[in-house]
């Protein structure tokens, strides 16, 4: 089986399975424990938090660990609850931003989005913005589409008017680089099973200007932010990935560039296809394509029998298949929308791996379409 | 013997390498590393069956439906999930909450929360054996009271709350009841088919799974209903989003199986360690049990050492991973809340230790704590001068102490 849907999840890296294994084994201290065990696990952590922050270019105590992105966008979003207000987030966020958002208008925040382009690029306007906008969210990458996000007119206008600017970068991290004081953001979300390290284990980057209120009470962990026993192997394995990416961004950069640059010249080879956003700035691994003719889930199934893992868009609307919201707000209609396929190349792939996708796509649309065509007749 | 002893199992437990095989299997290019909710190839498949396989393995243990398990990262997510999903979700049923003193502060710190947003709460004094007087609770339960959330056994003392009778008196009341049972899974029976709980909370890293992971029992029949406090994807059924983390879930899956299949015949081997550590060390004079000694799981003793100050020991006691509370707390070097709340005073609560046992501790650990102790508590005593005086006959309540 060949997996092109990195963008969902990445196999660990060796090297990070290396670094966590005595974690799930001989070395199982709980970290705030003052013997010798619970010593030997904090000062895991805090080799972790370097590391972590290393790789956005932050301070360690800056990074609060938490049980991935999903909590990590939560609890940004909802870091704000003692107020109402309004607030705005991009019109192609992830379900866990968007749905967070959504659950404060019950609280009596009002939230609007930014909309974007045909190919997916943010439209910002300063009249976008009320006298009562308290906080912006706005992914640095997409997930399905692979577009980075123009935010530094977000960011200005967050700092100018004093408001709280949180980017989910995700699926930015350890694709491209990430500078967070350049970002200029407040809050920064990372997941670590994106870019090789384990599912389960995130952190929200904060640059503390801003008191935040916790999501999960209780014991104090991590300076009282966020409650619960520190899951120490994923933490450790959270930050040998993110060590090994900052190690590797440029490389792995360019290794994806041109893969990507492969694949994306075989698919313009073939008809009746259009690759989504192609002309703008995306995740230099991911690609996302429409078909005319046929159902994203129909190629997905194709693809199947040929051993090629890839999706139609997120893994994370938990099994619906409802067409992307995504690239409805693109402007593409839900037929269209629904026949979307996204390939996201993980790092250990190579020219012969996408040409092999590449080949799948083809004898796949062929046949799909020669048997259309017999259908017809 | 490895030094030092661990004698902590109730702040954590190291994985059971039968865990840690299984979830080496989710971790690597060859394995099931997918994304259970990715529905368009087999990783994705692998990784749901897998997950699916964990939650009837961890209904298993517990006698409830797989599907009324909702997956979270740890207790401390169950207990928040469970308290602030049910306040909000019935909080125009009522704003009132029964917890008590002695509760875990994964549950104390969210009440308060739930006090910040405008709710009310009764924190119900335990008796000094650390249990609650069912009359007490039931006299605490007003027309507006929503949830009682009570702890099946005290991760500091170890004693074990009857939650069936309290099941029938929150049933009959029509109060939703949650029990935090991240110290009694796989030591403790649970039978939530025949129990009145409505929701429960469970962590993997105390009964031998990894740490991050934890459960959330959310009874079906009767339905109870939450406000998700995580919101995204829509995983768990709406109830929690968030990418499942297979591997870790698989471990949990791993070590309630292994729970249920050896439970019975370990409890029996921790008591028996138990009870050699007690008789090894209830000849040094002065300690005291905290906490009742009938009602409690089998693993644990707290022992408080009058006339020893409690860091000292700490100290003394360096070959042995004990702890003077719980872990969660413990940084703060505060005496223990629950042995407070017990009447304790302070110079008890303070030289208090929890020794808990577990699945790898042996007889020969045993002894060897027993006899570091008392050379440990001699030493200390022997520098004393608050020892010598009790030893004099003076009963030290009764000095007026100058201040310098």
């Amino acid at each position: 089986m060949y997996y092109f849907d990195n963008n969902a999840t990445t196999p660990l890296d060796e090297r990070v399975l290396e670094a966590m294994l005595p974690y799930l084994t001989v070395a199982h201290g709980n970290a705030s424990s003052a013997h010798h065990y619970g010593r030997k696990a904090r000062a895991a952590i805090d080799t972790a938090r370097e590391q972590v922050a290393m790789l956005v270019n932050a301070y360690p105590a800056q990074v609060i660990f938490t049980s991935g992105g999903t909590e990590a966008n939560n609890f940004a979003i909802k870091s704000d609850v003692t107020q109402t207000g309004h607030l705005l987030i991009g019109a192609t966020e992830h379900a866990s931003v968007l749905n967070a958002a959504k659950s404060l208008q019950t609280r009596g925040w009002r939230v609007d989005t930014i909309p974007v382009n045909h190919n997916g690029v943010l439209q910002f306007q300063d009249n976008l913005l009320q006298n009562d906008t308290r906080f912006i969210s706005v992914m640095l990458a997409n997930n399905e589409t692979g577009v980075i996000s123009p935010i530094q007119d977000i960011a200005q206008a967050s700092q100018q008017r004093d408001i709280i600017f949180h980017t989910d970068a995700s699926q930015a991290a350890g694709k491209i680089p990430i500078d967070f004081n350049l970002i200029g953001a407040n809050l920064l979300t990372l997941s670590a099973h994106k870019f090789y390290g384990p599912q389960g284990i995130g952190a929200l980057i904060t640059d503390k200007r801003k008191v935040l209120e916790p999501l999960l009470h209780g014991g104090g962990q991590e300076k009282g932010l966020r409650s619960g026993t520190e899951n120490i192997a994923s933490i450790v394995g959270f930050g040998k990935a993110a060590e090994i990416a900052s190690n590797e961004i440029n490389t792995r950069f360019m290794h994806y560039k041109d893969l990507k640059q492969q694949l994306e010249t075989y698919l313009s080879s073939l008809d009746g296809l259009e690759i989504v956003a192609e002309s703008v700035e995306r995740l230099p691994n991911t690609t996302m394509i429409v078909v005319d003719d046929i159902k994203g889930e129909t190629l997905l199934l194709g693809l199947d029998h040929e051993d090629i893992a890839v999706s139609s868009g997120s893994a994370c609307y938990a099994g619906k298949t409802e067409p992307s919201h995504v690239l409805q707000a693109m402007g593409y209609s839900a037929e269209q929308a629904h026949n979307a396929v996204r390939f996201s190349l993980g790092k250990e792939q190579n020219a012969a791996d996408v040409h092999r996708l590449f080949a799948a796509i083809k004898k796949q649309l062929h046949e799909m379409r020669s048997l259309a065509l017999a259908v017809a007749i | 013997m490895k030094l030092p002893v661990y004698m902590d199992y109730s702040a954590t437990t190291p994985v059971d390498p039968r865990v840690a095989e299984k979830m080496m299997q989710c971790l690597t290019m060859d394995g099931n590393f997918g994304n259970p909710a990715s529905r368009s190839h087999e990783f994705g498949w692998n990784a749901e069956k897998m997950v699916d396989e964990a939650r009837q393995q961890v209904a298993d243990l517990i006698c409830c439906d797989p599907r009324e398990i909702v997956w979270t990262s740890g207790a401390t997510e169950s207990n928040n999930l469970a308290i602030k999903g049910a306040a909000h979700f019935y909080r125009k049923k009522g704003k009132h909450v029964i917890t008590a003193k002695t509760e875990h502060k994964a549950v104390l710190d969210t009440c308060r929360q739930l006090e910040v947003e405008g709710f009310e709460v009764t924190y119900l004094e335990p008796e000094t054996n650390g249990l609650i007087d069912l009359k007490k609770l039931e006299s605490a339960i007003r027309d507006d009271t929503i949830l009682i959330s009570l702890m099946h056994v005290n991760n500091e003392i170890g004693v074990v709350t009857d939650i069936a009778a309290i099941g029938e008196m929150t049933r009959s009341h029509k109060i939703l009841f949650h029990v935090d049972a991240a110290q009694s899974a796989g030591k403790v029976p649970i039978d939530l088919q025949n129990t009145k709980v409505d929701l429960m909370s469970f962590s993997a890293h105390k009964i031998y799974g990894p740490k991050g992971s934890g459960a959330l029992f959310v009874r079906r029949k009767p339905r109870v209903r939450l406000e998700a406090q995580m919101h995204g994807g829509g995983h768990e059924r709406g109830m929690r989003s968030g990418t499942l983390a297979t591997h870790q879930i698989v471990g949990m899956g791993e070590a309630f199986r292994i729970a249920k299949l050896e439970m019975d015949v370990e409890n029996q081997r921790v008591f028996t360690l138990r009870q050699r550590l007690w008789d090894g060390l209830q000849n040094i004079e002065e300690i005291y049990i905290n906490g009742d000694f009938e009602h409690r799981v089998a693993g644990n003793l707290n022992v408080s050492f009058n006339f020893v100050e409690g860091e000292s020991l700490i100290m003394a006691l360096r070959d042995l991973a004990v702890s003077s509370g719980s872990a969660c707390t413990s940084a703060s070097l505060e005496p223990s809340y629950v042995l407070r709340a017990l009447g304790r005073n302070d110079e008890l609560a303070h030289s208090s230790i929890r020794f808990t046992i577990g699945r790898f501790t042996t007889e020969q650990d045993v002894d060897y704590a027993i006899s570091l102790i008392h050379d440990s508590v001699n030493k200390l005593r022997a520098l004393s001068p608050l020892w010598d005086m009790h030893k004099d006959g003076i009963d030290l309540s009764t000095i007026e102490w100058a201040a310098h």
